[in-house]
């Protein structure tokens, strides 16, 4: 299978969300979208699964409230219980009320961390990683759109070139 | 244009004929541009500030905590004070970055990367009290809860002191990852607009990587949603806690309930007082005006009205609380804030946080500029003074007449204040040469709603 892709370039967000759905319409294939900024509906135009980021933040979340009360017991109830201004430590639930802030606040330091974490892995963002965007324009204010080239390249050209495309050039991708 | 519907009532959040691009180069030109004269005048004013701070942190660490003025009636003073101080302002930061996202207040967006800035630039000043408070500072790592050689011993988890630890650098951890990923694409536009190869570079090693794929937006936004759900409870819970260290003890005038709302009232209200006195001199040597535009002074002008009334309606509740407990230690700790020789401390606090933010109730005033300025900075002094009331005026009299006494600060107090100001200076300065200082592409997918130049083609539209 050819490799080759069309990049049709846009100057507005409103002519691109409607060259998507054209596109998308005409069964072309939209391999990637790159926009300066979040447009707002394009993801839905593009037909792209909604994010599942915020489930695993809360898991993290949950993992960082059990981590809390097992680290807390550990240490204070079971290890080395002591009397300290007279709070009851002779089971976990007597000494809950003190432990409540710190469980908190694990809570949130694992579901932010670690949600984080999955995002810069998952969009493959990191120090010393390579930007990608085809075209340094790309974050400024120009929106790119790239389409496999299946079958006739011509008639895809002349086909984006009907929905407001500004620059359209054709490349291979890896 | 539909989709980018605002009511025409509303101002507009970005003036002036702006275009996508014209908001990149507003955004970069401060970073690629050349420092001016003011820049370095007040750069090297922070720097000398910074060193004659850490001069001071390393005298006090060499000989002690003794060359402070604490004695042995008022152990806590200007050390505690400006750490409550610094956590405080910090906390504006947050309130414009996450609870202003969830209620959709477009305006933020202009101001939040700062705002974000100064917050993490002060909480790093307000870690460093309770590290030099320590004293023995190579033992600081004892506050968390590491395996050591001792095998059972643990930190103490029933300690306000150690709650605020863990509030204290997950709040700073947080609102740097928050941060940064807001930065990622604003780091993505420099290094795509950078010319010179080692700029290049650098912005690229900033950014991630970033390239904008419609997935990446996607995650972003969510991650960003996420965030600020996030880090709304916990920065209400940060000035809770800081709260704590003085409410959960058996002072009177620190053991009220009252203090975990009232703290975060009065964090709030110091934290947009120190967001309008940096971002009206950013906004006029960085030309951002129109992104930070009279509109925005004006609604922080109207936050710091409303925190600063409630700070008041605490201040006349613990008064009038203290009276009807019939508790008579309560009773004096007050009767001696107000009327005792630290007088002139209470009346400083109660006009520069209780009167001073009234004057905003008037629109001349709060839209104007230079009241702005001058006001802000009023609070600030204010919320000092504050902090330094509760803490110092409930210490002096202890319940034996014997160990009364006052508080002095040495010059080493006073030099390690100054110094944590120069460092924060230091921090924002270098920040606003290098950093993209608006969120440039929140602004721009705000731009079409509320741009000058949009509303009003589509107001005509309508008319």
């Amino acid at each position: 299978m050819s490799n080759k892709v069309v990049q049709a370039m846009y100057n507005d967000d409103d002519i691109l969300i409607d060259a998507v759905k054209e596109v998308r319409a005409a069964n072309y294939h939209i391999e990637e979208v790159y926009t300066p900024f979040p447009v707002h509906g394009l993801d839905k135009a593009m037909g792209l699964k909604g994010t599942r980021i915020a489930i695993t933040a809360f898991m993290y979340g949950c993992v960082g409230l059990v981590f809390s009360v097992w680290m807390m017991n550990y240490m204070m109830i079971e290890q080395w219980p002591q009397d300290i201004g007279g709070k009851p430590s002779f089971t976990f639930i007597q000494n809950m009320p003190a432990f409540v802030p710190i469980m908190f606040e694990m809570t949130v330091f694992f579901a932010a961390h670690l949600m984080v974490i999955t995002f810069y892995m998952r969009s493959r963002l990191w120090p010393f990683k390579e930007a990608e965007n085809p075209d340094p324009r790309t974050t400024d204010d120009m929106f790119v759109m790239e389409v496999f080239v299946d079958g006739n390249e011509d008639e895809l050209i002349t086909f984006l070139k009907k929905t407001g495309t500004v620059e359209i050039k054709v490349t291979e991708k890896h | 244009m539909s989709s980018h519907y605002e009511a025409p009532i509303r101002r507009p959040l970005i003036v002036g004929d702006k275009s996508y691009h014209d908001i990149s180069v507003d955004v970069a030109a401060p970073v690629e541009g050349k420092a001016n004269k003011l820049w370095w005048t007040a750069f090297s004013i922070a720097l000398v500030a910074f060193l004659w701070g850490i001069g001071c942190i390393v005298y006090t660490i060499g000989t002690g905590i003794g060359v402070w003025g604490l004695n042995k009636t008022v152990g806590w003073a200007w050390d505690i004070t400006n750490f409550v101080w610094w956590v405080g302002i910090g906390h504006a930061g947050t309130l414009i970055s996450a609870v202003l996202l969830l209620f959709r207040q477009k305006w933020r967006m202009g101001i939040n990367r700062s705002a974000e800035a100064m917050t993490i630039f002060s909480v790093i000043q307000a870690g460093l009290f309770p590290v030099i408070h320590m004293g023995r500072v190579w033992n600081a790592h004892f506050v968390l809860p590491l395996p050591n050689q001792f095998g059972t011993l643990w930190t103490n988890f029933n300690s306000p002191l150690l709650w605020d630890v863990f509030a204290i650098s997950t709040y700073l951890s947080v609102s740097l990852v928050f941060w940064w990923t807001g930065l990622l694409p604003d780091f993505a536009m420099l290094r795509d607009r950078a010319i010179r190869p080692f700029q290049k570079k650098i912005y690229g090693l900033l950014s991630f990587g970033w390239t904008g794929r419609a997935k990446d937006w996607q995650r972003f936004e969510e991650v960003s949603l996420v965030l600020a759900g996030l880090a709304t409870p916990l920065v209400l819970s940060v000035h809770t806690i800081v709260s704590f260290d003085f409410a959960t003890s058996v002072i009177p005038g620190w053991h009220t309930t009252i203090f975990p709302p009232y703290f975060v009232a009065g964090a709030v209200f110091s934290g947009f007082a120190m967001v309008n006195t940096l971002l009206i001199i950013m906004r006029k040597v960085s030309n951002l005006e129109a992104y930070i535009t009279k509109q925005h002074i004006e609604l922080m002008n109207i936050v710091i009205m409303i925190t600063g009334s409630i700070v008041g309606c605490a201040y006349i509740t613990e008064l009038f609380i203290a009276w009807y407990s019939g508790v008579e230690y309560e009773q004096y700790a007050f009767l001696n804030r107000a009327t005792g020789p630290y007088w002139w401390a209470y009346l400083f606090m109660m006009s520069c946080n209780v009167l001073s933010p009234q004057f905003m109730w008037f629109k001349r005033l709060r839209t104007s500029i230079v009241f702005s300025f001058i006001i802000s900075i009023v609070v600030n002094i204010g919320m000092w003074f504050e902090r330094f009331v509760i803490i110092v005026t409930s210490l002096h009299r202890d319940y034996l007449p014997s160990s009364w006494t006052m508080f002095s600060p040495t010059f080493v107090d006073i030099g390690i204040f100054i110094g944590t100001i120069g460092f924060f200076f230091v921090l924002f300065l270098l920040y606003a040469r290098t950093f993209p200082v608006i969120a440039q592409a929140e602004v721009k997918s705000i731009l079409k709603a509320s741009g000058e130049k949009y509303k009003k083609l589509r107001d005509g539209n309508h008319e």
